[in-house]
């Protein structure tokens, strides 16, 4: 379970979160919707300790996230990320790519790696483009490679961050399939995204963005359908 | 430690190391506009592609670019006079220097060349502009664009490099350092204000040439 | 020629005494050169991580070696160590101010390679539990190093040039044994076209090495 209790953050005199309150549970799946600026990306590298917070709490499975003692290397093996850009290895074939952190974080033997790495690829897809650089795939295929990657620490949690944006339209689709599978699976979701479609036909909640507040929160039935704040009407007007 | 400094000598001869800086500026900046025009020169023949000019072209860049610059210097200096023709340590230095850097401007200019996509020069084209209108409005702006930065570089270069004529004996600011240093044996003042004189000069090149470039490049 | 009855011409001999020149001027490059890019390295990471703080002191500091000429700096601080109370050797005296040389321009080189590596892939490096000390050497050092590789084969190839000028400390190597020889000799044009045949032969296969090496990088 990550428990999200109003956490306030800025960069500079910049307010970016201003009192954030939410509650995953286990086996959930929550959409995050909202306009550009509006904190969502923060939000998510302040559950992995990737920024700092200024105040409130972030709890992962009883852990305070931003306590001093808390080691945020074993944090964030337990909870996968997946970028707007791929973010993959460019030095790294897709296998290296996945294998490379279960060897050196989960100290698993070279063979065991390659193992989970290529299972991981096969999973996502992707297990006839083991030895292929990255620079020569789709960014689709280096999308669902950064799931697999991330899927190979054997997360119980994943955040995804807009992994559709910079993906030209015919791509969208392949990496929008994966995550269905993922959530099918039961796998515990975060996920930033403009798809409305997806967010009403995959999620079990979905939460809306404004100005650093989480404004609406509730089904898709409720939020996507029938959005009570004229914020969010206005949104899914615009991106509709 | 029972060194004792002595400034006076040097601040004496400040008016004669200041004096010395601006020839050290001269002789760089000469050496610079040769240059500039035979690096560029020699891009366009290395790009030319035509085998009978290109080897000399590409002999010259490579030896700038692949020997010591002091090495090159001595060259000009007692390598012609093997052949008899003795030039003045002026002439020595601005040779040398000129030398060298039309070889790594030379590749410079060609990277800027290259930088610009030749559909450039077909969309020009195809808004009816003639070949030297493409050239001087649409390529050369993005290839001053490319170069600008390494060009300030090989500019500071040039002033370093010019410190090797103290070498072949011509008095720029190294030269007479070393004349001055030896002549009152207060080798580590001299020298050191020298250094601060060249770190002024540098300094001025770079600020210069960033003020430059806000002007040149608004896009 | 009647100057071959005054001078002795170019023997044999020579040839070693260059040789032996020649093997001055590989050591102290290699010396400075591996020194340097070690001390250049961390620099560069410093100031990468120290960021303007960085780069109003080291940053500073390290700008000095590379807006004074390096000759300058030799007579500098060949003449600096005997006022503190050492005497150095001009070998000692060049070694060390190559290598602080080196070091200013391998940290700038270094900077880069560190800056040339996304912050969102560092990102996703410690996303998956990667240590910094992991991020660093899994991820940033081979990236950054493929980004760099070539500005840092034209530093090193600089400083193989550059250690011609630890000759005006006397110390012979080999541009300074040409000029020995090209006094007995009166011989110049021979000596330094084999001098620079040396160079040559030395950097110009290192340049084209890492300029084939820099587009075969270019991650396919
Ligand atoms: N490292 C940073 N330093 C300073 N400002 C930042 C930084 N990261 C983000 N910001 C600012 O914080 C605000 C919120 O950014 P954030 O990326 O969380 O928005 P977002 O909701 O994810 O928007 P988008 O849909 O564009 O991704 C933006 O105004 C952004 O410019
Ligand atoms: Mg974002």
């Amino acid at each position: 379970m990550i428990e999200i209790k109003a956490v306030k953050k800025s960069f500079g005199d910049l307010k970016v979160l201003n009192g954030i309150d939410l509650t995953v549970d286990k086996g959930e799946v929550i959409s995050v919707i909202g306009a550009s600026g509006s904190g969502k990306s923060t939000m998510l590298y302040c559950i992995n300790a990737l920024e700092p917070i200024d105040s409130g709490q972030i709890v992962v499975d009883g852990v305070d996230v931003h306590n001093k003692s808390t080691d945020v290397n074993k944090l964030r093996r337990n909870i996968g990320m997946v970028f707007q850009q791929w973010n993959s290895f460019p030095h790294l074939t897709t296998l290296e790519n996945v294998a490379l952190s279960p060897r050196i974080v989960l100290g698993k033997s070279r063979a065991e790696a390659r193992e989970i790495a290529r299972s991981q690829l096969e999973h996502v897809g992707l297990g006839d483009k083991l030895d292929v650089y990255p620079s020569r795939m789709s960014g689709g295929q280096q999308q669902r490679l950064a799931i697999a990657r991330a899927l190979a620490m054997e997360p119980n949690y994943m955040l995804f961050d807009e992994v559709t944006s910079a993906l030209d339209p015919e791509l969208v689709g392949e990496v929008l399939d994966t995550l269905r599978l993922l959530s099918d699976e039961g796998m515990t979701m975060l996920v930033v995204t403009h798809e409305i479609g997806f967010a009403r036909d995959v999620s079990d909640r979905v939460a809306f963005f404004h100005e650093g507040i989480i404004e609406e929160l509730g089904p898709p039935a409720q939020v996507i359908e029938h959005p009570q704040s004229v914020h969010t009407q206005k949104f899914l007007a615009n991106v509709r | 430690m029972d060194y004792t400094f002595h400034w006076r000598p040097v601040f004496r001869k400040l008016p004669d190391l200041l004096q010395a800086g601006l020839v050290t500026m001269e002789v760089a900046i000469l050496a610079m506009l040769a240059g500039v025009v035979l690096g560029l020169i020699l891009a366009l023949v290395r790009m030319s592609g035509m085998r009978s000019i290109t080897w000399f072209a590409v002999g010259w860049i490579e030896l700038a670019r692949n020997t010591p610059a002091l090495l090159q210097l001595f060259f000009f200096g007692f390598g012609l006079g093997a052949f008899g023709i003795h030039l003045s340590p002026f002439l020595i230095v601005l040779c040398g220097l000129s030398f060298n850097n039309a070889g790594y401007l030379a590749e410079t200019f060609r990277g800027g060349f290259n930088a610009v996509p030749p559909t450039q020069v077909k969309a020009a084209r195809s808004l009816g502009m003639t070949a030297t209108q493409t050239y001087l409005r649409i390529i050369i702006p993005q290839v001053l664009r490319v170069v600008y930065h390494p060009m300030t570089n090989q500019m500071v270069w040039s002033v370093l490099m010019s410190s090797l004529a103290m070498l072949v004996g011509y008095r720029e600011l190294a030269g007479e350092t070393q004349f001055l240093a030896s002549k009152t044996y207060r080798i580590f003042e001299f020298f050191l204000a020298t250094a601060i004189i060249y770190y002024v000069i540098v300094k001025l090149i770079i600020g210069g040439s960033r003020l430059l470039s806000w002007r040149l490049f608004r896009y | 020629m009647d100057a071959a009855s005054v001078f002795t011409g170019f023997q044999f001999s020579d040839l070693r005494f260059l040789a032996d020149a020649a093997g001055r001027t590989l050591l102290i490059s290699v010396l400075a050169i591996s020194i340097g890019t070690m001390l250049g390295c961390v620099f560069g990471w410093m100031l990468s991580v120290a960021r303007i703080a960085g780069d109003a002191t080291l940053g500073l500091l390290l700008d000095v070696f590379r807006s004074v000429p390096l000759i300058i700096q030799l007579i500098l601080f060949y003449n600096f160590f005997p006022i503190i109370g050492f005497n150095v050797s001009p070998f000692t005296a060049g070694t060390i101010v190559l290598v602080f040389y080196t070091s200013a321009l391998v940290a700038a080189v270094a900077r880069g390679g560190i800056d040339a590596v996304p912050l969102n892939t560092r990102r996703a490096a410690r996303s998956l539990g990667m240590t910094y000390w992991q991020d660093l050497r899994y991820i940033v050092w081979p990236i950054g190093l493929r980004a760099v590789l070539p500005s840092w084969a034209g530093v090193a190839l600089g400083v193989l040039k550059d250690s011609a000028l630890v000759s005006v400390l006397g110390y012979v190597e080999l541009l300074r044994a040409s000029q020995i020889l090209i006094t007995r000799t009166q011989e110049p044009f021979l000596i330094l076209a084999v001098v620079g045949a040396f160079y040559f032969a030395l950097s110009f296969p290192i340049s084209r090495i890492t300029a084939r090496l820099e587009r075969r990088w270019q991650y396919d």
